[in-house]
């Protein structure tokens, strides 16, 4: 077994996951500065967000242009209860994410009747409808002045979230729960039924799916991871404005997926970070980012459509299938050790080849 | 009545222009089946093309207006064979992502190049003109005018010519169109450069009663696909009803109902329509 293979194995084990879940425990120590720490946090906030995004568009294949909409909700959600209703931080959080979840049932019944270019338009126009409303309606939202003084989370007590690395472990535990249940999701019969409408309408309906109740079951589980990320993001930057529902978020978003890897589960966060970071490297390109992130958008689903992780896990396969056709004794092995990993690969090759 | 004649008159202005847009997507859409989000991109490039000529080098309005047509035509045959045409055989989603790439990158340029400052077209039609006793500026009748010449001018290069008709040829029946032996890549990057040139025009004629900015793209596009959608995607009449149908509701509602609420009309005509026809209106037979 080469060195290579080794080391690809190894991404596969759950020892990979102690190690990063480790690293990033350890990140608030090796950081330089707290911005570092706070930047981080922030991303975590944008990869939950991003994770909603891939259960609708990477295992369900419904492009949603409306996600950074649903965003801006939770957050705006938390931040009106709890500055104008006088609701404690954690109730409103929670009710910011029911906000996200009725209003992505209401929007997905209405969308979800219409098929791939017509559902993204569709969804365009929502995220176009959310944001006039949060600009326009001044009694509910403040208009453009946006909301401030939105409180931290509550510790109760015992930490201070208002401080930058309790905040950061928050967002870490809230993001590490999310990739678990979305990893449950993926796994489960309801992810591979969310796969087999990506594949083909068609033939998911001939199987027995019924269509329209798992697509708006993808879409409400979508909003929630969204507005639940908005609803974080308010509690950490505690100022918010129309701004966050404009369609450039979902776009941002997009490009994360993108780079990950969409319908994998470690590409969000793995986008998410490389291009946070990116981001923050290149500073002075603040608001010209999409000079190169455009281009690179396009270059990305031309050359590159799986991103790192969907290339590695279809690189590695390609590696397993050979190994297997030069040794039936070592495919036994690599087989055991990685059959649910490759075959995921292997359909989500299918997928797209559909 | 002055007062509803006038709205009669913004309406029309409104959607001749939405029609002219919604036309050249609409045309990409019949052949290509991308639905092109770059396209609103390509209005506001046309918009600055004719402005820069404009400005900095004096030249003519219609000239101005012929260069930036040409100019937009030609990126918009760029993107196709660059991008959309290595892309053809992608699931539908990339297609999508991929157009959304090259808005973000022609945005960013543009602002990048000249500011995100609001900018004023000049026009030399500046007359107001009294028709009936009804007051009505130069350059409205001009976008009118305008935009239903280019209509007209394009139905006949469609209906008449050997080159228009493979078009059509193209969006109703590609593979019938392929036995008869029709060029998939001729049409192609003729239809690009049409529905460019189409944008690039319309942004002319639209920007001098409006200004001229780097996001000025983004309402018209989404307010296109809602007409595209509303009218069929890919039919052509289905994209001139269309645009006159949310020019109207636009300027009657923006006028008697609310002025701030007047962009939100579209897309709530475009949510009530789809959720009791979701095929849209005129979509019968059109594909």
């Amino acid at each position: 077994m080469s060195a290579l293979t080794k080391i690809s194995n190894f991404f596969m084990t759950p020892a990979m996951k102690i190690a990063m879940i480790v690293a990033a425990l350890l990140f608030p120590f090796v950081a330089g500065n707290e911005y570092q720490i706070y930047v981080m946090a922030l991303a975590f906030v944008w990869a939950i967000a991003v994770y909603g995004m891939n259960i609708i568009t990477g295992l369900c294949g419904q492009l949603n242009l409306a996600h950074g909409g649903f965003f801006a909700m939770g957050a705006y959600a938390l931040a009106i209860l709890t500055v104008d209703h006088g609701w404690a931080f954690w109730p409103a959080f929670i009710a910011a994410g029911a906000v996200g979840a009725i209003l992505g049932f209401l929007v997905g019944v209405i969308s979800l009747r219409l098929k791939e270019h017509y559902f993204a338009i569709f969804t365009l126009c929502v995220g176009f409808i959310i944001y006039l409303l949060l600009d326009k309606w001044e009694e509910l939202t403040h208009g453009a002045l946006g909301i401030i003084n939105i409180p931290a989370p509550s510790g109760f007590g015992l930490v201070d979230f208002t401080e930058t690395t309790p905040f950061y472990y928050l967002a870490l535990a809230f993001m590490v729960l999310s990739i678990w249940l979305a990893s449950r999701i993926a796994h489960s019969l309801l992810g591979r039924t969310f796969l087999a409408i990506r594949i083909s309408d068609d033939l998911a309906a001939s199987l027995g799916i019924n269509l329209m109740r798992n697509k708006v079951l993808a879409f409400v589980l979508s909003t929630t991871y969204a507005s639940v990320a908005g609803a974080l993001y308010a509690g950490m930057v505690r100022f918010i404005g129309p701004a966050e529902a404009e369609v450039t978020h979902t776009f941002d978003m997009i490009t994360y997926l993108l780079v990950g890897g969409i319908g994998t589960l470690m590409g969000p966060l793995l986008g998410t970070l490389v291009i946070t970071w990116l981001t923050q490297s290149l500073q002075f390109l603040e608001e010209y980012r999409m000079i190169v992130f455009g281009p690179m958008l396009v270059v990305l689903v031309i050359f590159f459509p799986k991103g790192v992780v969907g290339s590695f896990l279809s690189w590695r396969g390609r590696r397993l299938a050979a190994a297997h056709d030069a040794s039936q004794a070592k495919e036994k092995a690599a087989s055991n050790t990685s059959s649910s990993k490759s075959s995921a690969a292997s359909t989500q090759e299918a997928g797209n080849h559909a | 009545m002055e007062l509803f004649f006038q709205q009669v008159l913004n309406g029309l202005t409104l959607g001749s222009i939405y029609g002219l847009v919604a036309l050249g997507l609409t045309l990409v859409y019949g052949i290509l089946h991308v639905p092109n989000f770059a396209h609103g991109a390509l209005y506001m490039v046309g918009a600055y093309v004719s402005y820069i000529t404009m400005v900095d080098f004096g030249v003519n309005y219609w000239v101005a207006m012929l260069l930036a047509a040409v100019a937009v035509a030609l990126l918009a045959v760029l993107c196709e064979r660059l991008v959309f045409n290595p892309l053809r055989h992608a699931p539908p989603i990339h297609d999508k992502i991929a157009a959304i790439g090259i808005m973000l990158f022609l945005e960013a340029l543009v602002q990048m190049q000249w500011g995100a400052e609001f900018r004023r077209m000049p026009t030399p039609y500046t007359d107001i003109l009294d028709i009936a006793g009804m007051t009505i500026p130069a350059q409205r009748v001009l976008i009118i005018a305008g935009a239903f010449s280019l209509m007209a001018v394009l139905h006949l290069f469609l209906k008449k010519t050997m080159t228009g008709s493979t078009i059509v040829a193209m969006a109703q029946n590609r593979e019938g169109a392929f036995l008869v032996g029709i060029d998939a890549n001729r049409v192609a990057m003729m239809t690009f450069a049409i529905s460019g040139a189409l944008a690039a025009v319309g942004a002319t004629l639209f920007a001098p009663i409006n200004l001229v900015y780097p996001a000025m793209g983004h309402l018209l596009i989404m307010k296109a696909f809602v007409i595209i959608i509303l009218g069929g995607m890919g039919s052509i009449p289905g994209a001139i009803v269309g645009g006159l149908i949310i020019g109207f509701a636009e300027a009657f509602g923006g006028f008697y109902i609310s002025t701030d609420y007047k962009d939100i009309i579209a897309f709530a005509l475009l949510v009530v329509i789809l959720s009791i026809k979701p095929t849209g209106l005129f979509s019968k037979g059109v594909h």
